[in-house]
């Protein structure tokens, strides 16, 4: 007798057990404390929590533990449970210029006021292979206290060289949209886009970014600034009337400074993308960055001809929490389709073997009447 | 200070994300096949795999619902077990497999064989709510085509079919027009169930998770397949019956039963397959008392 696939049930508890299982590997061994991931795979837990728009390392670092390591799932973990929490207000938008920072490079000047800074980088380490990771002292130096680090796109500002970062006259700085809250059709402002790349995929996106290097519309990028490095986060509290410092959070910036050549109604200068990132997520940031300036050929009334400019393409498939879901559902069944094709093609086989077989039957008639 | 533990809200949506799903599905209705943009939230499942459904079934679920939720027809499919396992979970919503037992059924691919009555509301999962989408796949576009009723693209697609191969080779997510104005993804279920969303009773519901659109067909609204006059559509049909239960005219599953390639045919529909094959063996055993 057939049973259908029955035992849902039990095959799903089975599976759950057996994944549990597989997650705790040796059971003599510790169990990775949370801890431990959120301070020893900082990069990862900053991925996790820049792709699932919340940041908060402890969480990060639950939910890479819990999904064993794939990203994709941990950031899916996040982003489910960011959704449900409430919504009691808003924060005063970053000040990046003001920030610290950790980490500081520029490629378009070699010097520039309050200094270039390497900060913790993976930049000029021999990727070697090693057996025992070493802890070496860090020098206590001597930091001059503050000393001003204004952002590197003002200083080009100065003499109009670069796009002003706001209007000059007539900006009222409105609110941005928010995707999470808010339905979204295209095309979209800036301001969305950037939203929607900042949660993107870091794969997608530097493989976009990567593309506009190649040809695959060029806009000449050069990194004007990127700077690491904690920021304050100060929640707007109508009822004392004042800004209220609620804590710091670590953030990556990217402002990358593109050539243009202007056109009958703009002067030529250079123009910008940008990016910014939770954590450390320099690579991210960069990508974003370059995408963003992508994205911005409308604007510049620049030909449109590949893919990392066309919005529509680009944002309906960064976010790779749709992706992945979407393309693993195809293991989910399909039978009932399945069964519908199945029919059409046998119809169609069916058609197509008697149209043959009476072609066949006129040809074998020809030749015997060849043969005559 | 101990570390803050994790906590989820009751039903999982807050309550202001339901009254925003609730607003999208009332314009919905109001403006039957019309696809609603709605700011999608994430739920704790992954995206492709019903959580628009899970979102329109989680916004109007309440304690005195009945829940059914069927992949494939069957209840026993694991989505299926687990969406209602979900449900069981963060609402307390009792649940059912019978058909006619539930107020509220979620489905992927199918409607059930037996008719839905006043008061029920069917919420199907859908993957791609965009009927023109294969044919133009900037949204842009085909909202302005929705908008000025041009239609033109896809009848030239079904034209094309015809033309090439006698008759039109789509076999599911099937085209309709809803309340004589919208074009509409049915979703993917097969052209068989195409003809029971015409004029049915129940409140039909869709919720595109991924893409992020709620649309609707009020009760008693004219849902028609597209077709043309000299080739109307045909919706599938299967010359044998269920060799569990017997009934015809019931979407069938081939399935293996052996590795010759040997297949039987049964009913895609559990629930209505199982009660049949009870009632038949019922009435076998009271002929034989008899």
């Amino acid at each position: 007798m057939y049973v259908a696939v029955k035992g849902g049930e039990k095959a799903i508890a089975n599976a759950h057990a057996l994944l549990a299982k597989r997650g705790r590997g040796e059971v003599d061994a510790p169990r990775i404390d949370y801890a431990q991931m959120r301070d020893q795979m900082g990069v990862l837990v900053s991925r996790v929590m820049a792709e699932g728009s919340l940041y908060d390392p402890d969480l990060a670092a639950k939910a890479l533990l819990q999904a064993q390591g794939d990203v994709l799932e941990a950031v899916t973990l996040l982003r489910s449970y960011r959704t449900t929490l409430p919504r009691f207000g808003l924060t005063v938008a970053v000040d990046t210029a003001g920030l610290p920072s950790e980490r500081r490079v520029s490629a378009t000047f070699k010097d520039i006021p309050g200094g270039q800074q390497l900060g913790a980088t993976f930049d000029y380490t021999h990727r070697l292979l090693t057996d025992e990771l070493g802890t070496p002292e860090v020098p206590n130096l001597e930091m001059p206290p503050s000393a001003a680090m204004p952002r590197v796109t003002d200083l080009l500002g100065v003499d109009a060289l670069i796009e002003a970062d706001k209007p000059a006259e007539g900006w009222n700085d409105p609110d941005p949209g928010d995707l999470t809250r808010e339905p979204t059709t295209f095309p979209m402002s800036r301001a969305e886009r950037l939203q929607a790349l900042n949660r993107g995929d870091e794969g997608f996106l530097l493989s976009l970014g990567y593309s506009t290097q190649r040809g695959f519309g060029n806009n000449h990028p050069f990194v004007g600034e990127v700077r690491v490095g904690e920021v304050e986060i100060e929640f707007d509290a109508p009822e004392i009337g004042h800004a209220v410092p609620i804590g710091r959070i670590e953030m990556t910036e990217c402002q990358m400074v593109n050539q243009f050549v202007g056109n009958t109604e703009q002067a030529p200068q250079f123009t910008r993308g940008y990016g910014l990132v939770f954590g450390r997520g320099e690579r991210k940031a960069m990508s974003m960055s370059l995408v963003d300036r992508a994205l911005r050929s409308e604007e510049f009334g620049e030909r449109i001809v590949s893919p990392a400019q066309d919005e529509e393409f680009v944002i309906a498939h960064s976010d790779n929490v749709q992706a992945t879901g979407f393309v693993e559902h195809l293991k989910l069944p399909h039978y009932v389709d399945f069964q519908a094709e199945l029919g059409l093609i046998r119809s169609l086989r069916r058609e197509f073997e008697t149209r043959h077989a009476a072609d066949a039957r006129m040809s074998a008639g020809k030749d015997q009447n060849g043969e005559n | 200070m101990s570390a803050p533990r994790i906590v989820y809200n009751e039903g999982y949506l807050d309550e202001q994300t339901k009254r925003v799903v609730r607003r999208a599905l009332l314009k919905g209705v109001a403006i039957p096949g019309f696809q609603v943009p709605f700011a999608s939230r994430e739920v704790p499942m992954p995206r492709g795999w019903g959580t628009g459904g899970v979102q329109v079934t989680a916004s109007i679920i309440g304690p005195s619902d009945t829940l059914k939720v069927i992949d494939q027809g069957a209840d026993d499919t694991t989505n299926a077990v687990s969406i209602r396992h979900f449900f069981e979970k963060v609402a307390g919503a009792a649940s059912t497999t019978l058909t006619e037992q539930a107020s509220i059924i979620q489905t992927r691919h199918r409607i059930p064989e037996t008719p839905l009555r006043e008061h029920q509301i069917m919420v199907y999962q859908v993957p791609i709510p965009e009927p023109l989408r294969f044919l133009e796949p900037r949204e842009t576009e085909t909202r302005r085509l929705h908008a000025l009723e041009e239609y033109g693209l896809m009848y030239v697609k079904l034209y094309e079919d015809i033309a090439k191969y006698g008759h039109i080779a789509k076999t599911y997510d099937y085209p309709v027009l809803v309340n004589g104005r919208y074009v509409m993804a049915p979703s993917p279920i097969p052209s068989f169930d195409n003809p029971k969303m015409h004029q049915n009773a129940a409140l039909q519901l869709f919720g595109a998770g991924r893409e992020k659109r709620i649309y609707a067909i009020p009760p008693y609204t004219d849902v028609e397949s597209l077709g043309f006059e000299d080739f109307p559509f045909e919706p599938q049909r299967f010359d044998r019956p269920c060799e569990i239960c017997g009934s015809s005219g019931v979407y069938l599953d081939e399935v293996f039963i052996d590795d010759k390639g040997g297949v039987m045919f049964v009913c895609s529909d559990t629930d209505y397959c199982e009660r049949t094959a009870t009632a038949g063996e019922r009435r076998q055993t009271m002929e034989k008392s008899a």
